[in-house]
């Protein structure tokens, strides 16, 4: 296998973008790409998205996005993975150009979820779950992972005030990131004081509905090399599964496929979990980071929350965890946001990260951690300064 | 729901059958063609157990067009003694009184309403055991 970097990284605002169609943001974020890593032209174009279908009715999205892009007749598949198409859109890519089969990639993710109702954003996401024996009874996505929230909070003791700490950490960060839906921050009160989605989750633990895109270009470290760009390696990749529907797992708030998919990542880029400086992580509901950076390995069982809410995951925190601000104030643009944090760890390793968010002491080695439906997937990557 | 959905799932959700490994015993809800545990693709019909213990649930607020009209509702996971764990809706309860542990019972019930082909869907739903 042939080692592979990132050597251009697109994104464009995300937001509620009632201007721009699912082909426009698309493009918006893979021009962005390619000027960021100086190419025009690209051998195969791998796409995430969840389900065009359900949210704008358009599928056939490889096909659609590589001719809007400019790239006409070149490969182009779309790939899906619930809310982790992402991440496996890189995954895909990654395969491509590591085997030979092309020299340089674009893997992107893209949703426009908002060009349908509040019902019908719902019922699109709902796919993910399983549609028979959890959906048919009344289950919504902030539901399930409420049960994962109601039967940790339970067992490990934890208050509402430290479960808030983690969204308010999210909008601190990004409150710096000119690309975030909500940047602007939030007070720890703030969250018990909102709306109630599913108890114990209020709007404030949730990631919001969001129009986005976000690219980037895959080629070897050796093409890399001679194009004389700033590029990072791709050192690993792990991806597994696990039960589709929630009540089907031995454990309700154990991710179960986190944990390997983590694992397998780590032992292909030959590192541990203490290596990592600075991680990006699926962040759908508030108790789902939590529960992902015990999976991970960061903390121990039962202390993802406490941890959080004792500043050990701050951008000056033991392991900064989503510094652009999160699924929850960066936004959530379903098949983009595997992607997304994709381009967030690049500018970290490269230094640029905007707004004051910047890690501070040169982060060397960053992780993506992308997450599908309640757990029934999940991807993560391990990125590196060569 | 188009009609042959719910015709083709009444043996579980209508006559609340669930499925046993004739090698190993693992329970499934739904049946299964294979065995997640030994690999065996023979199974034995088995009823549902008519008494859980609720091991998590929620109060949903926010629900899919088809609930509008029952929000707020709770729903929960309930396991067996056999070790069976299922979802379904939590029913004639007072959703502040709700604890994870509380006994409940299996009950049949209509599940949807709203629907486009004007099928009622019906299956299980879980009711506190004091009532």
């Amino acid at each position: 296998m042939r080692d592979v970097a990132v050597v251009g990284i697109g994104i464009m605002k995300w937001g509620e973008l009632w201007e721009k169609s699912f082909r426009d943001i698309f493009v918006e974020a893979a021009l962005n790409s390619l000027d960021d890593a100086g190419v025009d032209k690209i051998d195969s174009l791998v796409v995430g998205c969840m389900t065009g279908g359900l949210f704008v009715g358009q599928e056939h999205v490889g096909a659609i996005m590589a001719d809007y892009l400019g790239q006409k007749n070149i490969p182009a598949a779309h790939v899906e993975s619930a809310c982790a198409s992402g991440g496996l859109a890189l995954r895909q890519g990654i395969f491509e150009v590591a085997s030979g089969m092309s020299d340089i990639v674009m893997a992107a993710g893209v949703e426009k979820m908002t060009d349908t109702s509040g019902d019908g954003a719902t019922y699109a996401l709902a796919a993910a779950a399983d549609q028979e024996y959890e959906v048919f009874h009344g289950v919504t996505f902030p539901g399930l992972y409420a049960m994962m929230a109601c039967a940790y909070m339970n067992k490990y003791k934890v208050t509402r005030k430290q479960l808030s700490s983690i969204p308010v950490k999210a909008h601190h960060n990004g409150a710096m990131n000119p690309y975030a839906q909500y940047p602007f921050p939030i007070k720890i009160e703030d969250v018990a004081n909102g709306v109630k989605v599913a108890d114990p989750l209020y709007l404030l633990d949730c990631s919001p509905i969001t129009d986005g895109a976000a690219a980037c270009i895959l080629t070897t470290v050796e093409n890399a090399k001679k194009m004389k760009k700033p590029y990072i390696k791709i050192t690993g990749s792990g991806m597994a599964t696990d039960t589709i529907a929630l009540s089907q797992r031995d454990s309700l708030f154990w991710l179960k496929s986190t944990e390997i998919a983590g694992k397998n990542a780590l032992k292909m880029a030959g590192r541990k979990i203490s290596d990592i400086d600075c991680v990006e992580v699926h962040d759908c509901f508030s108790i789902a980071e939590a529960l992902v950076t015990e999976a991970l390995g960061f903390f121990k069982p039962g202390m993802g929350v406490k941890a959080a809410a004792a500043g050990k995951t701050a951008l000056d925190g033991q392991i900064p965890v989503n510094p652009s601000g999160g699924l929850k104030s960066k936004g959530h643009p379903v098949g983009a946001t595997g992607i997304g944090q994709v381009v967030e760890i690049v500018k970290q390793l490269r230094g640029e990260a905007e707004g004051g968010r910047q890690i501070k002491g040169s982060p060397k080695i960053g992780m993506t951690q992308n997450m599908g439906g309640s757990g029934a997937s999940a991807v993560v990557h391990i990125l590196e300064v060569e | 729901m188009f009609p042959s959905r719910i015709w083709r799932e009444m043996p579980q959700r209508y006559r609340l059958e669930a499925s046993t490994c004739k090698k190993c015993g693992k329970i499934f809800y739904p049946p299964r063609l294979i065995c997640d545990k030994c690999g065996y693709r023979k199974f034995e019909k088995i009823n549902l157990p008519e008494e859980g213990k609720l091991k998590t649930f929620t109060v949903i607020r926010t629900p899919a067009s088809q609930f509008s009209d029952e929000a707020p509702y709770a729903i929960g996971i309930i396991r067996f003694s056999n070790g069976l764990q299922m979802m379904g809706q939590i029913v004639d309860c007072d959703l502040e009184k709700l604890k994870i542990g509380q006994a409940m019972r299996l009950e049949f019930r209509r599940v949807q309403t709203h629907d486009t082909h004007g099928v009622l869907s019906y299956a299980h739903k879980f009711v506190p055991k004091w009532y």
